[in-house]
This record gives C-alpha cells, sequence and structure tokens, in this order.
C-alpha cells in the first residue's frame, strides 16, 4: 500500500468510496510464471463446482442475425485471433457493437444534427445527416452486395484473404458506392468500435473475461498505482473491472 | 413571460475555475452572488465508476452536449462555416466544476515574455520580425505584477512542483507549496537525455497533489494515487485540484453563494453603458428568467464568453476587412500537432499507470528563450513528455507503416503497449488579422442563439514552429535510445475532427487601449464599466504552457477588481 495512504485526511471521499464498494488496494502480483499458476489452479477449482454460468448478456438488441453474422466475421479481420490471444469473434465484439449500436450513442444523442446538411471539407469533420446505427446498417448490407457482385458469395462465405480485399475496398472507399455515406466512413467506424469492443470494460457486452486486458498486460480498473510508478520493472497485475467495484 | 428576479449585487455566468474564484473571493468579503451554472451539479461521489475508458474518454461523459451547442468551423472566410458535429479537436466542459473538473492539472505560468510579446519581440529583433497580419500585441500587464496572483492559485490548489526555479522560467516569489510528482522510468529517460544534450529539464508543476494539503482555505484534500483516470475523468480522490473540491466549497460555506444549476444564460442585459442583469433559460424546464444585477461577470469558457458578448451586443465586434472593432479578436489555439513516438523494442515500462500531470519539460525553446534571428517564426514550445496511462482503446501506437488494422497491426499495437514513450510539442499560437470568431449567419443552439463560428487554420509561423522543435524532441528521443523514432513535422491545414487541445484562447483580449482590446488588466470592460469577461478569453495569444495559471492568476485579479469596483465604481485603469 502506497505512504501517502495512511496520511489521507479523514472525511476524503475516497475513503467513502472504499468502504462502499469494499475495494482493497494492492494484492499485486509481481512477474507472470507466479501469477498465472495461480489463476490457473483457481480456475479448475471453480469449474468443478459451478456449472458454466449462462452469459445473459450475448443477445441482441438491434441486429438481425445475419447482420450479426457478418458483423462478427468483419471484426474477427480486423482483430483476428493468433498466437497472443483471442480474437475479436471470441471478445464478444459483435455483442458489443450490436449494443452500441442500440444506445444513445448509436443514434447520435449527444451530436449537433440541425441541418441544414453540406458537404463539407476534410478538415471540418462528420457533415452526414445519418446515425452511426443507420451508416453501420448501410455498410453490412454493402459487404453483402460487394461480395456477392464480386465474388458471388456471401461475405461470411468468403476466404480470410478475400474478406481482407474487400475490407481493404472498403477502407479505401474509392472503388465502391455506398447510399448517403461512404465505404470509408463505415470502415472507420467498424475499426473503431471493434478496438473499443475489444478493450472497453467488459460490462458492455466484448472484452470478455477481460481477456483483451490480459492479452497485453493492461491492469484495468486499479485504485492506487503509487506504490509501483516510480518502479523500473514491469509490473504484472491481475485485471480488475468495474464489477469489482460493486462489492457487496 | 419572463419570470424578473429580485436584483443581485452580483451575478457569475459559469461555474467552472473562474466562477469558482471570484465566487469564493466575494463570498468570503461578504458579497452576495449568485452563480448560474448551465449544466448539472456534480461532486465526487458522481465518480464511483470514473475509471470507465469508454464512457469518460471515449463518449465524452463530461463534456457539452453538443446536440444543444456547438460551434462552427471554416479555415478561411472564402469557405462556408459547418457545425463541429461531435468531438472534436477540443472537449468543451459543462456542469459545476466546468473544464476544471476533466482537466489533467498540468500547470505552467506564462513567461514574462509572454506579457510583453509585441516589445520584446521588437527590442530583440526589430519590427520586421513580426510578419504581416500578425496581430500580436502586450497585455496591458506585466509578470511582476501579476506573479502575487499566480501564488494564490498555486496556495489554493496545492501545486506541486520542484522547489527552485528553473533558469528558463519566470521567477518565483513564492516556492510551490507541495514538492513535486514521483519521477517515472519514462521521465527519468527524458530527463537524462535532454540535460546530456544540455538542456534545462524540469518535473512539470502539477494540480495532481503529490501529497495532501490543507490550502489557506482549510480545505484539505488527499494524495494522488496515479490510478490513471485523470484526463477526461473526475477525480474520485479530490486529490486533482478541481473546482468542486477547492474553491466552490468555500463560497457555499459562507452561505452567500446562490449556486443555480441547469441554467443556461442566453443574453446579457444593458442599456448601452452598463449592464442591467441577464436572461436565463432553466435547461429542464424550459423557463426563462431575468435576473437583474448590479455587476454581470461573464465566467463561461472562452467561445461562450466571446458569444454572449456578441449575442447580447455588448463592446463592438472585431471587423476583420478592416482590422477594427474588438469582440472576437485574436482567436488562439495551440500548436501541437507535431510529436515523436519513440518504440523501444528491449523496454517495457508501466505505461498502464500515471496522472494527468505527471510529466517533465523542458523550456529551452518556450517564449524567447533561445535565439530566433535565423528562424522563421517567433516563440515556441514546451518539449515534454507525459505519462497519462495508457488506456487500451485509446494507446494503439503502431511504427510507420504498419496497417491499421489485421494480424500484423493487432501484434505490433500489443508488443508496443507498454514500450512506446511519446515526446509532445506543445507550441505557442500566434493571433492573425484573419483568424477570430462572430456569430455564424445560418446555424442555432437548442435555444435559438446562433452559433459561435470559429474562422481559423495553421499558418508559415506554426508550419515553421513545428518543424524546428520537432527536430529538436526527435534528436532527444534518439538520446533517450529508443528502437525506432517516429517524427511527426509537417502541418497540414488545420482539422477539428482529431483532438490536438482544449486551450482556446482570446475573443475578449486584455490591453491597455480600448480601441485594441475588448478589457483592462483587471479583466474589466472597457465598454460596460460593471462588465468583467474573464478566463482564456482574455489572452492576447497562447503561450507553449498549459492555460489554467494564467487563467487562475487573472481570476484572482479580476476578484480584486470586482471588490474594487464595488468600493469606487467608475473604470479601475
Amino acid at each position: 500500500m502506497a505512504d501517502n495512504n495512511s496520511k489521507q485526511p479523514k472525511s476524503t471521499s475516497r475513503r467513502e468510496f472504499l468502504k462502499n464498494s469494499g475495494l482493497t488496494i494492492g494484492g499485486l502480483v509481481v512477474g507472470g510464471v507466479l501469477g498465472g499458476a495461480l489463476i490457473g489452479k483457481q480456475k479448475v477449482e471453480v469449474e468443478k463446482v459451478v456449472e458454466k454460468p449462462v452469459n445473459y448478456n450475448q443477445a441482441l438488441m438491434y441486429f438481425n442475425q445475419e447482420q450479426f453474422q457478418i458483423t462478427e466475421a468483419a471484426t474477427e479481420r480486423i482483430f483476428p485471433k493468433d498466437e497472443l490471444g483471442p480474437g475479436a469473434k471470441e471478445l464478444g465484439v459483435a455483442f458489443y457493437i450490436d449494443h452500441q449500436l442500440a444506445s444513445p450513442w448509436g443514434i447520435n444523442a449527444k451530436d449537433y444534427m440541425t441541418g441544414p446538411f453540406f458537404k463539407g471539407e476534410a478538415t471540418q469533420g462528420m457533415q452526414s445527416s445519418m446515425k452511426r446505427v443507420e451508416i453501420f446498417t448501410v455498410g453490412l448490407q454493402g459487404l453483402t452486395d460487394y461480395s456477392k457482385s464480386k465474388y458471388s458469395k456471401k461475405f461470411t462465405e468468403l476466404s480470410e484473404t478475400e474478406q481482407d480485399e474487400v475490407l481493404k475496398v472498403f477502407e479505401e472507399g474509392k472503388e465502391y458506392k455506398l447510399s448517403g455515406t461512404t465505404t470509408k466512413e463505415f470502415f472507420s467506424l467498424l475499426r473503431s468500435m471493434t478496438l473499443e469492443g475489444a478493450y472497453a470494460d467488459p460490462m458492455y457486452g466484448g472484452n470478455k473475461d477481460m481477456q483483451g486486458w490480459k492479452m497485453r498486460n493492461y491492469p484495468g480498473t486499479q485504485m492506487s498505482y503509487a506504490n509501483i510508478i516510480d518502479k523500473d520493472e514491469f509490473v504484472k497485475m491481475e485485471p480488475k473491472s468495474l464489477h469489482d467495484h460493486m462489492g457487496h | 413571460m419572463s419570470t424578473k428576479l429580485p436584483k443581485v449585487p452580483v451575478v457569475l455566468v459559469g461555474m467552472g475555475w473562474t466562477g469558482g474564484i471570484i465566487a469564493a473571493e466575494l463570498t468570503k468579503a461578504g458579497i452576495q452572488v449568485v452563480g448560474l451554472e448551465r449544466g448539472k451539479g456534480r461532486d465526487t461521489s458522481d465518480y464511483f465508476m470514473a475509471h470507465d475508458e469508454l464512457r469518460y474518454a471515449q463518449r465524452y461523459e463530461m463534456m457539452q452536449d453538443l446536440s444543444k451547442e456547438t460551434v462552427t468551423f471554416r479555415n478561411n472566410e472564402k469557405m462556408r462555416a459547418l457545425p463541429m458535429r461531435t468531438y472534436g479537436s477540443f472537449l468543451l466542459g459543462d456542469g459545476v466544476g466546468g473544464s476544471g473538473s476533466h482537466w489533467n492539472g498540468q500547470y505552467g505560468r506564462f513567461l514574462p515574455y509572454d506579457f510583453e510579446i509585441k516589445s520584446k519581440t521588437i527590442e530583440r529583433y526589430g519590427a520586421k520580425k513580426i510578419p504581416a497580419g500578425m496581430t500580436i500585441q502586450d497585455w496591458g500587464i506585466k509578470y511582476d505584477e501579476l506573479e502575487p496572483y499566480f501564488v494564490k492559485y498555486e496556495h489554493m490548489a496545492g501545486i506541486s512542483g520542484e522547489q527552485e526555479d528553473n533558469p528558463m522560467l519566470g521567477k518565483k516569489s513564492k516556492p510551490y507549496p507541495t514538492p513535486p510528482m514521483k519521477v517515472t522510468p519514462t521521465m527519468k529517460l527524458f530527463m537524462d537525455a535532454s540535460k546530456k544534450l544540455g538542456y534545462h529539464p524540469y518535473v512539470v508543476a502539477s494540480a495532481n497533489l503529490s501529497e495532501m494539503y490543507k490550502n489557506p482555505d482549510g480545505i484539505e484534500r488527499a494524495a494522488c494515487q496515479y490510478c490513471a483516470y485523470c484526463e477526461r475523468f473526475g477525480c474520485e480522490y479530490g486529490a486533482k485540484a478541481d473546482p468542486v473540491v477547492t474553491v466552490i466549497p468555500v463560497a457555499q460555506k459562507t452561505g452567500k453563494l446562490d449556486l443555480r444549476t441547469h441554467s443556461n444564460v442566453t443574453r446579457v442585459l444593458h442599456d448601452g453603458k452598463k449592464a442591467t442583469g441577464v436572461v436565463y433559460v432553466n435547461t429542464l424546464t424550459g423557463e426563462e428568467f431575468e435576473q437583474p444585477a448590479d455587476m454581470v461577470i461573464l465566467t463561461s469558457y472562452v467561445l461562450n464568453n466571446v458569444r454572449l458578448l456578441l449575442t447580447s451586443k455588448l463592446g463592438k465586434p472585431y471587423d476583420p476587412a478592416s482590422g477594427t472593432g474588438v469582440v472576437g479578436k485574436n482567436y488562439a489555439y495551440q500548436t501541437q500537432s507535431g510529436k515523436v513516438t519513440g518504440f523501444f523494442d528491449d523496454k517495457q515500462f508501466n505505461l498502464y499507470a500515471g496522472a494527468g500531470s505527471l510529466g517533465a519539460e523542458i523550456s529551452d525553446f518556450n517564449g524567447d528563450n533561445f535565439d530566433h534571428s535565423d528562424l522563421n517564426f517567433i516563440h515556441g514550445a514546451g518539449l515534454r513528455v507525459f505519462q497519462y496511462g495508457a488506456r487500451p482503446i485509446g494507446s494503439n501506437n503502431v511504427p510507420k507503416g504498419t496497417p491499421s488494422w489485421g494480424k500484423d497491426f493487432k501484434q505490433a499495437s500489443i508488443k508496443y503497449a507498454n514500450s512506446t514513450i511519446t515526446l509532445a510539442t506543445q507550441g505557442a499560437s500566434m493571433p492573425w488579422k484573419h483568424h477570430f470568431l462572430d456569430l455564424d449567419p445560418t446555424y442555432k443552439d437548442a435555444y435559438g442563439q446562433p452559433l459561435l463560428r470559429m474562422t481559423f487554420d495553421w499558418e508559415d509561423q506554426d508550419r515553421e514552429l513545428t518543424k524546428f522543435l520537432v527536430g529538436k524532441s526527435e534528436e532527444i528521443m534518439k538520446e533517450m535510445g529508443a528502437t525506432i523514432v517516429d517524427a511527426n513535422k509537417e502541418l497540414k491545414a488545420y482539422n477539428i475532427t482529431p483532438y490536438q487541445s482544449t486551450h482556446n484562447t482570446g475573443g475578449a483580449i486584455m490591453g491597455a487601449d480600448p480601441s485594441t482590446s475588448v478589457v483592462n488588466n483587471y479583466l474589466q470592460m472597457w465598454d460596460a464599466e460593471n462588465v468583467f469577461v474573464v478566463g482564456a478569453s482574455a489572452f492576447g495569444h497562447n503561450s507553449g504552457f498549459n492555460p489554467t495559471a494564467t487563467v487562475g492568476a487573472l481570476a484572482y485579479r479580476a476578484a480584486e477588481g470586482i471588490l474594487k469596483y464595488m468600493k469606487q465604481g467608475g473604470q479601475l485603469v
């Protein structure tokens, strides 16, 4: 625990915060091998006693089945499974995207969406009257249509290399036109949402079991790094999510 | 149709740093103050779930709701200005605390050179050094006159910094009240390398407390835990100085602050000579109120201060064609698109940890600390390394040439997740005749008021400054031993999309002459003596430091001026 902690004023909100949420500070695991061994053991014991819990979050708020499958396939190409760890599919990124598109963010609730709308210069930013959920929906249809015209197959039926080729065309935004938006705009949304789904707190539906964070040794939300901030050696920790703050 | 309320001595428009400081100073002196804040109230208990990168850093939880109000933007007068529909180059604060709740807490006094920039530039290089169209001017106040007010802010906020004066910075009459933040290995690498190259590095002064601190008002705050959720977040510890945990509770304790949230001021009422009050809308119910007041103080951030003056027809609007008029003049920003990224193949740092103001800097190339005789720009930048906490959605640095998605991207972004250091260039931004703020002819806010229109672009001054200073950063990064050094030296047109800095300045600038400035050196309006316009709107240009130190000092000076005015009346200067 940080030296500074013992010198906190009595009535700070931090103390209340800790009390209310039942948090503990510290519990650092230094070094990956020991940490890994401990976790492995815990997992085995848990599996013996409890059946695999149902993840009620994994259902759809917006997508139909086909839209979900295309999203799952496309995001997996952007963030693929490899020797470092899971890809977008295993991390639940498509569920994350579905939930976000159904949220106030999906309908640009906090953006200035009053007209008149004009095509602006590149320096003037987003000027579309279409909402994110609409851009995404048109984009997914575009992936289907383009794949059919070029390969006579659905996007989900293409090989990985072919899927990459389609996504590259969409990223460049020159070859194929969409109605009301551009493939480039759609791709940029798809890419940023993929990274968000891999790395946002698991409560949003992606980053399953904090595996996105674990891959890059990101410890999630810890209450204090005061005791390691000036240390030379790299310190690995078991990540914590916002759920850990809820306490009892 | 609006409800007329009983008259009050002082009404403040906006309850961030400037409104909070003035509320505290006036109420301590026994004055009754009404504080109008368009957003909601907040305190540290609202930050229970603050460690949420998506909600706060990517979805801008604490920022102004752009569906209600934004700005329009164009690079030059030939373009049609269009609304900034989504964030954004800068992030506007909202709610009690304003930008002072979501800031990083980086603290740096402007240099003595800044306040006399025009005379000192001419004195050293001759009048020809200032290119045609660059509208720099002296601020009507000198560093030494403002120095005691810097000290006031530092002791209120508990600024943590090096106790010795750095030779590249202005002299301090009192050391910072708390010692500097801890030095991380990344900061140490930078400081060692720049020292070796003959520069004068220092740990950047910080409003994230390095240790527990009790300020002169009796406010006690906890030390920073380096939890890495600072910039764009509120601090659940109260360790980051924020109006909500410093000045506002002091004002509230006096019982003399009537703080009204969800109260959006749409107009300053006046009779052509003096203000008579304000009109505001309750944003929850839509009800309109008229609040008469003896004094009106605008403390609502740069952009809104200027917009309110223009919509209220207070002061003479700036005309870029003739260069006459003052309201909206000298809009400036922060030239900091240039940077150097170093990738370290053989080192891992604890980059997930950090704080908003945890960094080191050199000011050897800031202000006029170096000879500009053979350079095609004036002023300079702070060259700096910060450890904010590399959050995983926002920090996916890969070396140039790496694809931006797919397997190669995933592997490189993960490989360098804890092995990347960025050297930033916080460049000064000079004002130009053709950079200004006025009212947009087309677009309106949710209350029917015209949006503010911004006309701004990068100039050769910015391009030359960036090229030269990023070059210096590149040398430092090589000395630091990075395996791959990627430098970004080229400035294209100013683009409102990528985040750059929430250091907007100017538009209601201070000065010694009513024909070239909106306010005097107490931030009292030349054209309406009972109106004070407080904030970075008063900056004649923007320096190579974070603005809050100078904003805070000016707010303390304005508070003193307001009290003086209440006693004697008339123009204070």
